[in-house]
Protein backbone atom coordinates (compact mmCIF):
# COMPACT_ATOMS: atom_id res chain seq x y z
CA UNK A 1 0.00 0.00 0.00
CA UNK A 2 2.61 2.33 0.65
CA UNK A 3 4.76 1.50 -2.46
CA UNK A 4 1.67 3.06 -4.51
CA UNK A 5 1.67 5.98 -2.39
CA UNK A 6 5.61 6.58 -2.86
CA UNK A 7 5.98 5.66 -6.52
CA UNK A 8 3.10 7.98 -7.37
CA UNK A 9 4.79 11.12 -5.08
CA UNK A 10 8.02 10.49 -6.11
CA UNK A 11 7.13 10.26 -10.00
CA UNK A 12 4.80 12.78 -10.17
CA UNK A 13 7.42 15.68 -9.28
CA UNK A 14 10.26 14.10 -11.53
CA UNK A 15 7.73 14.67 -14.07
CA UNK A 16 6.87 18.24 -13.35
CA UNK A 17 10.55 18.83 -13.48
CA UNK A 18 11.07 16.93 -16.89
CA UNK A 19 8.35 19.24 -18.29
CA UNK A 20 9.53 22.12 -16.79
CA UNK A 21 13.17 21.64 -18.14
CA UNK A 22 11.73 19.94 -21.27
CA UNK A 23 10.05 23.84 -22.05
CA UNK A 24 12.86 25.85 -20.40
CA UNK A 25 15.01 24.58 -22.74
CA UNK A 26 12.47 25.01 -25.73
CA UNK A 27 11.97 28.41 -25.41
CA UNK A 28 15.69 29.67 -25.67
CA UNK A 29 16.17 27.11 -28.53
CA UNK A 30 12.80 28.58 -30.58
CA UNK A 31 13.84 32.36 -29.84
CA UNK A 32 17.38 32.24 -30.02
CA UNK A 33 19.58 34.06 -32.44
CA UNK A 34 22.41 32.01 -34.30
CA UNK A 35 25.65 31.84 -32.56
CA UNK A 36 27.83 34.95 -33.29
CA UNK A 37 29.62 34.56 -36.41
CA UNK A 38 27.22 32.08 -38.24
CA UNK A 39 25.45 33.18 -41.69
CA UNK A 40 22.76 31.54 -42.96
CA UNK A 41 22.45 31.58 -46.31
CA UNK A 42 19.60 30.19 -48.17
CA UNK A 43 20.59 29.30 -51.68
CA UNK A 44 18.96 27.46 -54.78
CA UNK A 45 19.21 23.91 -55.87
CA UNK A 46 21.42 24.33 -58.59
CA UNK A 47 23.69 26.19 -56.46
CA UNK A 48 25.21 23.94 -54.19
CA UNK A 49 28.59 22.46 -55.14
CA UNK A 50 29.57 26.22 -56.09
CA UNK A 51 28.41 27.77 -52.88
CA UNK A 52 30.16 25.51 -50.83
CA UNK A 53 33.44 26.27 -52.36
CA UNK A 54 32.66 30.07 -51.82
CA UNK A 55 31.47 29.23 -48.13
CA UNK A 56 34.53 27.81 -47.59
CA UNK A 57 37.00 30.32 -48.97
CA UNK A 58 34.61 32.96 -47.41
CA UNK A 59 35.81 30.75 -43.57
CA UNK A 60 39.43 31.64 -44.43
CA UNK A 61 38.82 35.19 -45.16
CA UNK A 62 36.50 35.84 -42.09
CA UNK A 63 38.10 33.93 -39.15
CA UNK A 64 35.22 32.90 -36.63
CA UNK A 65 32.41 32.89 -39.38
CA UNK A 66 31.13 29.87 -40.38
CA UNK A 67 28.47 29.68 -43.35
CA UNK A 68 25.19 27.45 -42.86
CA UNK A 69 23.45 26.64 -45.93
CA UNK A 70 19.78 25.98 -46.55
CA UNK A 71 19.66 24.29 -49.64
CA UNK A 72 16.13 24.13 -51.62
CA UNK A 73 14.11 24.90 -54.68
CA UNK A 74 13.69 28.80 -54.86
CA UNK A 75 10.26 29.00 -54.57
CA UNK A 76 10.50 26.65 -51.50
CA UNK A 77 13.16 29.36 -49.98
CA UNK A 78 11.01 32.04 -51.00
CA UNK A 79 7.91 30.79 -48.91
CA UNK A 80 9.98 29.87 -46.05
CA UNK A 81 11.60 33.43 -46.02
CA UNK A 82 7.86 34.65 -46.57
CA UNK A 83 6.71 32.75 -43.33
CA UNK A 84 9.50 34.30 -41.11
CA UNK A 85 12.65 31.92 -41.47
CA UNK A 86 15.67 33.62 -40.04
CA UNK A 87 19.07 34.18 -42.86
CA UNK A 88 21.40 36.53 -43.98
CA UNK A 89 21.39 35.57 -47.79
CA UNK A 90 19.53 34.78 -50.55
CA UNK A 91 20.59 33.08 -53.93
CA UNK A 92 17.55 32.74 -56.01
CA UNK A 93 17.41 30.61 -59.48
CA UNK A 94 14.82 32.54 -60.81
CA UNK A 95 14.00 36.13 -60.84
CA UNK A 96 10.57 35.87 -60.13
CA UNK A 97 10.99 34.74 -56.78
CA UNK A 98 13.21 37.58 -55.13
CA UNK A 99 11.34 40.18 -57.13
CA UNK A 100 8.33 39.44 -54.89
CA UNK A 101 10.46 39.79 -51.85
CA UNK A 102 11.76 42.69 -52.59
CA UNK A 103 8.08 43.92 -53.35
CA UNK A 104 7.19 42.38 -49.81
CA UNK A 105 10.15 44.54 -48.31
CA UNK A 106 11.80 41.16 -47.23
CA UNK A 107 15.30 41.61 -49.28
CA UNK A 108 17.64 44.38 -49.64
CA UNK A 109 19.38 45.13 -53.09
CA UNK A 110 18.91 41.97 -55.23
CA UNK A 111 21.33 41.83 -57.88
CA UNK A 112 21.97 39.53 -60.62
CA UNK A 113 25.52 36.95 -60.14
CA UNK A 114 25.47 34.49 -62.46
CA UNK A 115 23.34 33.14 -65.45
CA UNK A 116 22.40 29.20 -66.02
CA UNK A 117 21.67 27.57 -69.27
CA UNK A 118 19.55 24.57 -69.70
CA UNK A 119 21.33 21.44 -71.34
CA UNK A 120 20.50 17.79 -72.59
CA UNK A 121 21.82 15.35 -70.03
CA UNK A 122 22.09 11.47 -71.66
CA UNK A 123 22.55 8.22 -69.72
CA UNK A 124 26.53 7.30 -70.26
CA UNK A 125 25.03 4.30 -72.44
CA UNK A 126 23.19 7.02 -75.02
CA UNK A 127 26.54 9.34 -75.56
CA UNK A 128 27.28 7.59 -79.36
CA UNK A 129 23.84 7.71 -80.63
CA UNK A 130 22.47 10.67 -79.13
CA UNK A 131 25.05 13.69 -80.16
CA UNK A 132 22.89 16.44 -81.09
CA UNK A 133 19.27 18.82 -79.82
CA UNK A 134 17.93 17.12 -83.20
CA UNK A 135 18.48 13.20 -81.66
CA UNK A 136 16.34 13.91 -78.81
CA UNK A 137 13.87 12.00 -80.60
CA UNK A 138 15.85 9.17 -80.56
CA UNK A 139 15.02 8.76 -76.53
CA UNK A 140 12.99 6.36 -75.35
CA UNK A 141 12.15 7.60 -71.87
CA UNK A 142 12.49 11.14 -71.72
CA UNK A 143 12.32 12.66 -67.64
CA UNK A 144 12.35 17.21 -67.41
CA UNK A 145 10.90 19.13 -64.59
CA UNK A 146 6.90 19.88 -63.93
CA UNK A 147 5.78 23.06 -65.57
CA UNK A 148 5.74 24.93 -62.38
CA UNK A 149 9.23 24.40 -61.43
CA UNK A 150 11.39 27.19 -63.20
CA UNK A 151 13.20 24.40 -64.76
CA UNK A 152 10.33 22.52 -66.31
CA UNK A 153 8.65 25.90 -67.55
CA UNK A 154 12.65 26.69 -69.60
CA UNK A 155 11.86 23.16 -71.17
CA UNK A 156 8.47 24.35 -71.81
CA UNK A 157 9.93 27.22 -73.65
CA UNK A 158 12.49 25.25 -75.55
CA UNK A 159 10.27 22.42 -77.13
CA UNK A 160 8.52 24.86 -78.13
CA UNK A 161 10.75 27.21 -80.06
CA UNK A 162 11.18 23.83 -80.73
CA UNK A 163 8.56 22.70 -82.77
CA UNK A 164 8.44 26.56 -84.21
CA UNK A 165 11.89 26.00 -85.76
CA UNK A 166 11.99 21.42 -86.63
CA UNK A 167 8.19 21.54 -86.59
CA UNK A 168 5.37 20.74 -84.85
CA UNK A 169 5.94 16.50 -85.17
CA UNK A 170 9.30 16.54 -83.41
CA UNK A 171 7.77 18.90 -80.55
CA UNK A 172 5.02 16.45 -80.13
CA UNK A 173 7.69 13.18 -80.37
CA UNK A 174 9.65 14.86 -77.34
CA UNK A 175 6.03 15.07 -75.33
CA UNK A 176 5.47 11.48 -75.76
CA UNK A 177 8.43 10.34 -74.96
CA UNK A 178 8.23 12.15 -71.45
CA UNK A 179 7.83 10.25 -68.45
CA UNK A 180 7.98 11.98 -65.75
CA UNK A 181 7.71 15.79 -64.66
CA UNK A 182 10.14 15.90 -61.91
CA UNK A 183 10.04 18.31 -58.55
CA UNK A 184 13.49 19.65 -58.98
CA UNK A 185 16.45 19.59 -61.36
CA UNK A 186 18.83 17.59 -59.63
CA UNK A 187 15.79 15.28 -59.49
CA UNK A 188 15.66 14.74 -63.01
CA UNK A 189 19.61 14.66 -63.24
CA UNK A 190 19.16 11.77 -61.10
CA UNK A 191 17.42 9.86 -62.99
CA UNK A 192 19.71 10.12 -66.07
CA UNK A 193 22.84 9.34 -64.02
CA UNK A 194 20.85 6.22 -62.32
CA UNK A 195 19.86 5.41 -66.25
CA UNK A 196 16.06 4.97 -65.47
CA UNK A 197 15.81 8.03 -68.21
CA UNK A 198 17.43 8.00 -71.66
CA UNK A 199 18.02 12.02 -71.24
CA UNK A 200 16.48 15.05 -69.31
CA UNK A 201 16.60 18.39 -69.38
CA UNK A 202 19.25 20.20 -66.34
CA UNK A 203 21.35 23.22 -66.14
CA UNK A 204 24.53 22.83 -67.28
CA UNK A 205 26.06 23.68 -63.71
CA UNK A 206 24.05 20.23 -62.52
CA UNK A 207 25.27 18.35 -65.74
CA UNK A 208 28.87 19.87 -64.26
CA UNK A 209 28.50 17.97 -60.92
CA UNK A 210 27.67 14.97 -62.50
CA UNK A 211 30.24 14.93 -64.93
CA UNK A 212 31.65 11.65 -66.14
CA UNK A 213 28.48 10.03 -65.03
CA UNK A 214 26.48 11.51 -68.42
CA UNK A 215 26.81 13.06 -71.30
CA UNK A 216 25.87 16.71 -71.84
CA UNK A 217 24.37 17.73 -74.91
CA UNK A 218 24.25 21.28 -75.90
CA UNK A 219 20.96 23.01 -76.83
CA UNK A 220 21.19 25.83 -79.88
CA UNK A 221 21.51 29.62 -79.06
CA UNK A 222 18.47 30.28 -81.21
CA UNK A 223 16.51 27.47 -79.06
CA UNK A 224 17.96 28.05 -75.68
CA UNK A 225 16.43 30.30 -72.53
CA UNK A 226 18.89 31.65 -70.05
CA UNK A 227 17.81 31.76 -66.17
CA UNK A 228 19.32 34.58 -64.38
CA UNK A 229 20.49 34.41 -60.98
CA UNK A 230 19.98 37.14 -58.24
CA UNK A 231 21.78 37.45 -54.95
CA UNK A 232 20.14 39.84 -52.10
CA UNK A 233 20.55 40.31 -48.57
CA UNK A 234 17.84 39.30 -46.42
CA UNK A 235 16.21 42.61 -44.58
CA UNK A 236 15.96 40.90 -41.06
CA UNK A 237 19.37 39.07 -41.35
CA UNK A 238 20.84 38.73 -38.17
CA UNK A 239 24.72 39.47 -39.31
CA UNK A 240 24.33 42.12 -41.96
CA UNK A 241 28.01 42.82 -42.21
CA UNK A 242 28.47 39.05 -42.90
CA UNK A 243 26.13 39.20 -45.45
CA UNK A 244 26.94 42.01 -46.99
CA UNK A 245 30.98 40.72 -47.29
CA UNK A 246 29.51 37.39 -48.59
CA UNK A 247 27.30 39.00 -51.24
CA UNK A 248 30.21 41.20 -52.21
CA UNK A 249 32.23 37.72 -52.42
CA UNK A 250 30.28 36.05 -54.81
CA UNK A 251 29.99 38.87 -57.19
CA UNK A 252 33.69 39.32 -57.20
CA UNK A 253 35.77 38.17 -59.88
CA UNK A 254 36.95 35.46 -57.79
CA UNK A 255 33.44 34.56 -56.75
CA UNK A 256 32.89 34.57 -60.72
CA UNK A 257 35.63 32.01 -61.41
CA UNK A 258 34.52 29.53 -59.07
CA UNK A 259 31.06 30.17 -60.72
CA UNK A 260 32.03 29.33 -64.18
CA UNK A 261 34.28 26.50 -62.53
CA UNK A 262 30.48 25.45 -61.52
CA UNK A 263 29.20 25.55 -65.13
CA UNK A 264 27.65 29.29 -64.77
CA UNK A 265 27.95 31.57 -67.57
CA UNK A 266 28.26 35.11 -67.50
CA UNK A 267 24.83 36.10 -68.32
CA UNK A 268 24.14 37.69 -71.44
CA UNK A 269 24.68 41.85 -72.60
CA UNK A 270 26.08 42.33 -69.16
CA UNK B 1 -4.15 -7.88 -1.92
CA UNK B 2 -7.53 -7.38 -1.46
CA UNK B 3 -9.28 -5.76 -3.67
CA UNK B 4 -11.34 -2.99 -1.58
CA UNK B 5 -8.62 -0.12 -0.73
CA UNK B 6 -7.27 -0.14 2.72
CA UNK B 7 -7.56 2.58 4.29
CA UNK B 8 -4.29 3.79 4.11
CA UNK B 9 -4.53 3.53 0.02
CA UNK B 10 -7.92 5.92 0.57
CA UNK B 11 -5.95 8.48 2.44
CA UNK B 12 -3.29 8.50 -0.12
CA UNK B 13 -5.79 9.00 -2.75
CA UNK B 14 -7.38 12.44 -0.53
CA UNK B 15 -3.95 14.24 0.07
CA UNK B 16 -4.52 17.48 -1.65
CA UNK B 17 -1.54 17.76 -3.43
CA UNK B 18 -2.36 14.65 -5.32
CA UNK B 19 -6.09 15.70 -5.69
CA UNK B 20 -5.02 18.60 -7.88
CA UNK B 21 -1.77 17.58 -9.14
CA UNK B 22 -2.37 14.39 -10.79
CA UNK B 23 -5.44 15.40 -13.16
CA UNK B 24 -3.28 18.45 -13.62
CA UNK B 25 -0.93 16.43 -14.93
CA UNK B 26 -2.49 14.02 -16.94
CA UNK B 27 -4.60 16.78 -18.46
CA UNK B 28 -1.26 19.13 -19.18
CA UNK B 29 0.63 16.81 -20.73
CA UNK B 30 -2.43 14.85 -22.94
CA UNK B 31 -3.41 18.03 -23.89
CA UNK B 32 -0.05 18.66 -25.14
CA UNK B 33 -0.15 16.08 -27.34
CA UNK B 34 -3.44 16.74 -28.54
CA UNK B 35 -3.13 20.48 -29.63
CA UNK B 36 0.00 19.46 -31.63
CA UNK B 37 -1.78 16.92 -33.48
CA UNK B 38 -5.10 18.69 -33.77
CA UNK B 39 -3.66 22.43 -34.58
CA UNK B 40 -2.23 21.53 -37.97
CA UNK B 41 -5.15 20.02 -38.74
CA UNK B 42 -7.44 22.72 -38.35
CA UNK B 43 -5.09 25.23 -39.72
CA UNK B 44 -5.47 22.84 -42.41
CA UNK B 45 -9.15 23.42 -42.56
CA UNK B 46 -10.14 26.49 -41.62
CA UNK B 47 -7.30 29.09 -42.91
CA UNK B 48 -9.03 29.19 -46.78
CA UNK B 49 -12.81 29.97 -46.97
CA UNK B 50 -14.55 26.93 -48.65
CA UNK B 51 -15.06 29.13 -52.03
CA UNK B 52 -11.08 28.70 -52.42
CA UNK B 53 -10.75 25.30 -51.39
CA UNK B 54 -13.45 24.58 -53.68
CA UNK B 55 -11.67 26.77 -56.43
CA UNK B 56 -8.63 24.96 -55.55
CA UNK B 57 -10.01 21.08 -56.38
CA UNK B 58 -10.95 22.43 -59.85
CA UNK B 59 -6.86 22.08 -60.83
CA UNK B 60 -6.87 19.88 -63.37
CA UNK B 61 -4.31 17.90 -61.33
CA UNK B 62 -7.17 16.82 -58.94
CA UNK B 63 -9.02 14.34 -60.50
CA UNK B 64 -6.46 12.02 -62.62
CA UNK B 65 -4.73 12.14 -58.77
CA UNK B 66 -7.55 11.26 -57.06
CA UNK B 67 -8.20 8.41 -59.50
CA UNK B 68 -4.85 7.30 -59.54
CA UNK B 69 -4.83 7.44 -55.75
CA UNK B 70 -7.91 5.02 -55.25
CA UNK B 71 -7.24 2.79 -57.96
CA UNK B 72 -3.31 1.95 -56.71
CA UNK B 73 -3.94 1.95 -53.43
CA UNK B 74 -7.20 -0.97 -53.71
CA UNK B 75 -4.72 -2.66 -55.70
CA UNK B 76 -1.88 -2.09 -53.37
CA UNK B 77 -4.40 -3.26 -50.40
CA UNK B 78 -5.52 -6.57 -52.03
CA UNK B 79 -1.54 -7.73 -53.25
CA UNK B 80 -0.73 -6.85 -49.32
CA UNK B 81 -3.85 -8.77 -48.31
CA UNK B 82 -3.56 -11.92 -50.42
CA UNK B 83 0.35 -12.59 -49.83
CA UNK B 84 0.27 -10.71 -46.57
CA UNK B 85 -2.01 -13.40 -44.66
CA UNK B 86 -0.09 -16.33 -45.63
CA UNK B 87 3.29 -14.75 -44.68
CA UNK B 88 1.73 -13.30 -41.71
CA UNK B 89 0.40 -17.04 -41.11
CA UNK B 90 3.37 -19.36 -41.75
CA UNK B 91 5.86 -17.12 -39.70
CA UNK B 92 3.37 -16.84 -36.72
CA UNK B 93 3.27 -20.88 -37.17
CA UNK B 94 7.21 -21.50 -37.60
CA UNK B 95 7.89 -19.03 -34.57
CA UNK B 96 4.92 -20.29 -31.85
CA UNK B 97 5.57 -21.21 -28.28
CA UNK B 98 6.91 -24.57 -28.41
CA UNK B 99 8.87 -24.77 -31.30
CA UNK B 100 10.13 -21.01 -31.26
CA UNK B 101 13.66 -22.28 -30.18
CA UNK B 102 15.23 -24.36 -32.74
CA UNK B 103 17.01 -22.92 -35.58
CA UNK B 104 14.23 -22.91 -37.95
CA UNK B 105 12.22 -20.36 -35.98
CA UNK B 106 15.18 -18.05 -35.90
CA UNK B 107 15.40 -17.92 -39.53
CA UNK B 108 11.88 -17.16 -39.58
CA UNK B 109 12.50 -14.39 -37.10
CA UNK B 110 15.13 -13.48 -38.77
CA UNK B 111 12.43 -13.19 -42.06
CA UNK B 112 10.33 -11.52 -40.32
CA UNK B 113 12.46 -8.85 -39.71
CA UNK B 114 13.81 -8.30 -42.99
CA UNK B 115 10.29 -7.81 -44.06
CA UNK B 116 9.13 -5.09 -41.73
CA UNK B 117 12.53 -3.19 -42.44
CA UNK B 118 10.73 -0.58 -44.50
CA UNK B 119 8.85 1.01 -41.56
CA UNK B 120 12.06 2.03 -40.56
CA UNK B 121 13.96 3.02 -43.89
CA UNK B 122 13.53 6.81 -45.53
CA UNK B 123 11.12 7.08 -48.23
CA UNK B 124 13.66 8.23 -50.18
CA UNK B 125 16.00 5.78 -49.68
CA UNK B 126 13.19 2.93 -50.30
CA UNK B 127 12.81 4.24 -53.67
CA UNK B 128 16.45 4.00 -54.35
CA UNK B 129 16.52 0.92 -53.02
CA UNK B 130 13.31 -0.21 -55.35
CA UNK B 131 15.44 0.99 -58.28
CA UNK B 132 18.37 -0.44 -57.69
CA UNK B 133 16.29 -3.49 -57.39
CA UNK B 134 13.99 -3.34 -59.99
CA UNK B 135 15.22 0.04 -62.34
CA UNK B 136 17.09 -0.74 -65.46
CA UNK B 137 20.56 -1.09 -64.01
CA UNK B 138 18.83 -3.23 -60.74
CA UNK B 139 19.07 -6.51 -59.74
CA UNK B 140 16.28 -7.95 -61.60
CA UNK B 141 16.92 -5.01 -64.41
CA UNK B 142 18.01 -7.22 -67.31
CA UNK B 143 15.79 -10.12 -66.98
CA UNK B 144 12.94 -7.97 -66.70
CA UNK B 145 14.36 -6.10 -70.05
CA UNK B 146 14.90 -9.21 -71.49
CA UNK B 147 10.73 -10.12 -70.77
CA UNK B 148 10.03 -6.57 -72.47
CA UNK B 149 9.02 -5.00 -68.98
CA UNK B 150 9.88 -1.59 -67.66
CA UNK B 151 9.10 -0.97 -64.50
CA UNK B 152 9.73 2.60 -63.47
CA UNK B 153 7.48 5.82 -64.32
CA UNK B 154 4.84 2.98 -64.71
CA UNK B 155 1.73 2.84 -62.73
CA UNK B 156 2.69 -0.37 -61.91
CA UNK B 157 5.62 1.16 -60.26
CA UNK B 158 3.32 2.98 -58.12
CA UNK B 159 1.64 -0.44 -56.45
CA UNK B 160 5.36 -1.87 -56.02
CA UNK B 161 6.38 1.65 -54.14
CA UNK B 162 3.40 0.95 -52.29
CA UNK B 163 3.18 -2.43 -51.34
CA UNK B 164 6.85 -2.33 -50.40
CA UNK B 165 6.37 1.07 -48.00
CA UNK B 166 2.98 -0.53 -46.57
CA UNK B 167 2.62 -4.01 -46.54
CA UNK B 168 5.11 -4.79 -42.98
CA UNK B 169 2.31 -2.77 -41.06
CA UNK B 170 -0.61 -5.64 -41.87
CA UNK B 171 2.39 -8.13 -41.70
CA UNK B 172 3.02 -6.99 -38.13
CA UNK B 173 -0.63 -6.96 -37.23
CA UNK B 174 -1.46 -10.36 -38.88
CA UNK B 175 1.79 -12.21 -37.07
CA UNK B 176 0.70 -10.65 -33.88
CA UNK B 177 -2.78 -11.64 -34.13
CA UNK B 178 -1.87 -14.90 -35.48
CA UNK B 179 0.75 -15.79 -32.48
CA UNK B 180 -2.02 -14.63 -29.73
CA UNK B 181 -4.52 -17.86 -31.23
CA UNK B 182 -5.47 -20.31 -28.46
CA UNK B 183 -3.08 -22.89 -29.05
CA UNK B 184 -6.17 -25.95 -27.42
CA UNK B 185 -7.90 -23.61 -29.70
CA UNK B 186 -5.95 -24.90 -32.83
CA UNK B 187 -5.09 -28.35 -31.35
CA UNK B 188 -8.78 -29.02 -31.08
CA UNK B 189 -9.96 -28.00 -34.43
CA UNK B 190 -6.80 -30.22 -36.26
CA UNK B 191 -8.17 -32.91 -33.81
CA UNK B 192 -11.56 -32.55 -35.04
CA UNK B 193 -9.76 -32.88 -38.92
CA UNK B 194 -10.26 -29.63 -40.07
CA UNK B 195 -7.38 -29.47 -42.92
CA UNK B 196 -4.88 -26.60 -43.03
CA UNK B 197 -6.65 -24.50 -45.68
CA UNK B 198 -9.79 -25.09 -43.54
CA UNK B 199 -8.11 -24.05 -40.02
CA UNK B 200 -6.70 -20.63 -41.62
CA UNK B 201 -10.02 -19.93 -43.13
CA UNK B 202 -12.45 -21.22 -40.92
CA UNK B 203 -10.83 -20.77 -37.76
CA UNK B 204 -7.64 -18.27 -37.38
CA UNK B 205 -8.86 -15.49 -39.80
CA UNK B 206 -12.54 -15.54 -38.20
CA UNK B 207 -10.52 -15.19 -34.77
CA UNK B 208 -7.87 -12.64 -35.56
CA UNK B 209 -10.34 -10.28 -37.72
CA UNK B 210 -10.24 -7.08 -35.98
CA UNK B 211 -6.07 -6.96 -35.54
CA UNK B 212 -6.12 -7.89 -39.43
CA UNK B 213 -8.46 -5.67 -40.37
CA UNK B 214 -6.81 -2.42 -38.05
CA UNK B 215 -3.49 -3.59 -39.52
CA UNK B 216 -4.95 -3.63 -43.43
CA UNK B 217 -5.86 -0.23 -42.41
CA UNK B 218 -2.99 1.16 -41.04
CA UNK B 219 -1.36 -0.21 -44.59
CA UNK B 220 -3.96 1.29 -46.19
CA UNK B 221 -3.22 4.82 -45.06
CA UNK B 222 0.63 4.22 -45.50
CA UNK B 223 -0.02 3.60 -49.21
CA UNK B 224 -2.45 6.56 -49.59
CA UNK B 225 0.35 8.52 -47.96
CA UNK B 226 3.17 7.62 -49.91
CA UNK B 227 5.37 10.03 -51.36
CA UNK B 228 9.43 9.49 -51.09
CA UNK B 229 9.10 5.93 -52.79
CA UNK B 230 7.04 6.82 -55.69
CA UNK B 231 8.60 10.02 -56.83
CA UNK B 232 11.99 7.82 -56.75
CA UNK B 233 10.59 5.34 -58.55
CA UNK B 234 8.11 6.00 -60.21
CA UNK B 235 8.32 9.63 -61.32
CA UNK B 236 5.24 11.51 -61.02
CA UNK B 237 3.59 12.19 -64.45
CA UNK B 238 -0.32 13.56 -64.08
CA UNK B 239 -2.79 10.46 -64.86
CA UNK B 240 0.12 7.90 -64.52
CA UNK B 241 1.81 7.55 -61.55
CA UNK B 242 1.71 10.99 -59.94
CA UNK B 243 -0.83 9.62 -56.66
CA UNK B 244 -2.62 12.49 -54.75
CA UNK B 245 0.86 13.42 -52.13
CA UNK B 246 2.59 14.13 -55.28
CA UNK B 247 -0.08 16.10 -56.58
CA UNK B 248 0.13 18.43 -53.48
CA UNK B 249 3.75 18.55 -53.56
CA UNK B 250 3.53 19.44 -57.29
CA UNK B 251 0.79 21.80 -56.48
CA UNK B 252 2.71 23.57 -53.45
CA UNK B 253 5.30 24.80 -56.49
CA UNK B 254 2.68 27.22 -57.50
CA UNK B 255 -0.31 27.97 -55.74
CA UNK B 256 -0.62 26.81 -51.81
CA UNK B 257 -4.58 26.75 -52.11
CA UNK B 258 -4.81 23.72 -54.58
CA UNK B 259 -1.95 21.90 -52.33
CA UNK B 260 -4.26 23.01 -49.39
CA UNK B 261 -7.77 21.77 -51.21
CA UNK B 262 -5.70 18.58 -52.21
CA UNK B 263 -4.70 18.00 -48.70
CA UNK B 264 -8.24 18.48 -47.34
CA UNK B 265 -9.53 15.98 -49.76
CA UNK B 266 -6.78 13.53 -48.81
CA UNK B 267 -7.59 14.11 -44.89
CA UNK B 268 -11.27 13.22 -46.07
CA UNK B 269 -10.75 10.42 -47.84
CA UNK B 270 -8.15 8.85 -44.89
CA UNK B 271 -10.80 9.49 -42.59
CA UNK B 272 -13.62 7.97 -44.27
CA UNK B 273 -11.64 4.76 -45.20
CA UNK B 274 -10.16 4.63 -41.55
CA UNK B 275 -14.21 4.91 -40.02
CA UNK B 276 -15.30 2.19 -43.01
CA UNK B 277 -12.51 -0.29 -41.67
CA UNK B 278 -13.42 0.19 -38.34
CA UNK B 279 -17.06 -0.39 -38.78
CA UNK B 280 -16.76 -3.89 -40.64
CA UNK B 281 -13.77 -4.95 -38.02
CA UNK B 282 -16.26 -4.15 -35.24
CA UNK B 283 -18.82 -6.19 -37.10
Amino acid sequence: MRRTTSVTTSVLPAVFVAVWVALSGLGPAIAAKPPSGELVVFEAASLKEAFATLASRFEKDHPGAHVVANTAGSQELRAQIEHGAVGDVFASADQRHMSALATEGLVVGPALFACNEPVVVVRSALGASLKTFADLPRAERIVVGAPEVPIGAYTLQIFQKAGASYGAGFAAQLQAKIVSHELNVRQVLAKVVLGEADAGIVYRSDAMAAKGKVAVVAIPAELNVTAAYPIAMLKAAPRPELARAFVDLVRSPAGAAVLREAGFVPCPGR
Amino acid sequence: MSAAPSAAQRRAWRSPLLAIAWPGAIGLLSGLLLLLVALPIAGLLFSASPRQLLAGLGDPLVVPALRLTIFTTTVTLLVILTCGTPLGWIIARKTRRGIGAGPTARLWRVLETIVELPVVLPPAVAGVALLLAFGRRGLLGPALGAAGIGLPFTCAAVVVAQTFVAAPFYLQAAVAAFRRLDPDMILVARTLGASPPRLLFTVAIPVSWPSLAGGAAMSWARALGEFGATLMFAGNMSGRTQTLPLAIYTALESDLRTAQSLSILLVVVAFALLVAIRAGARR
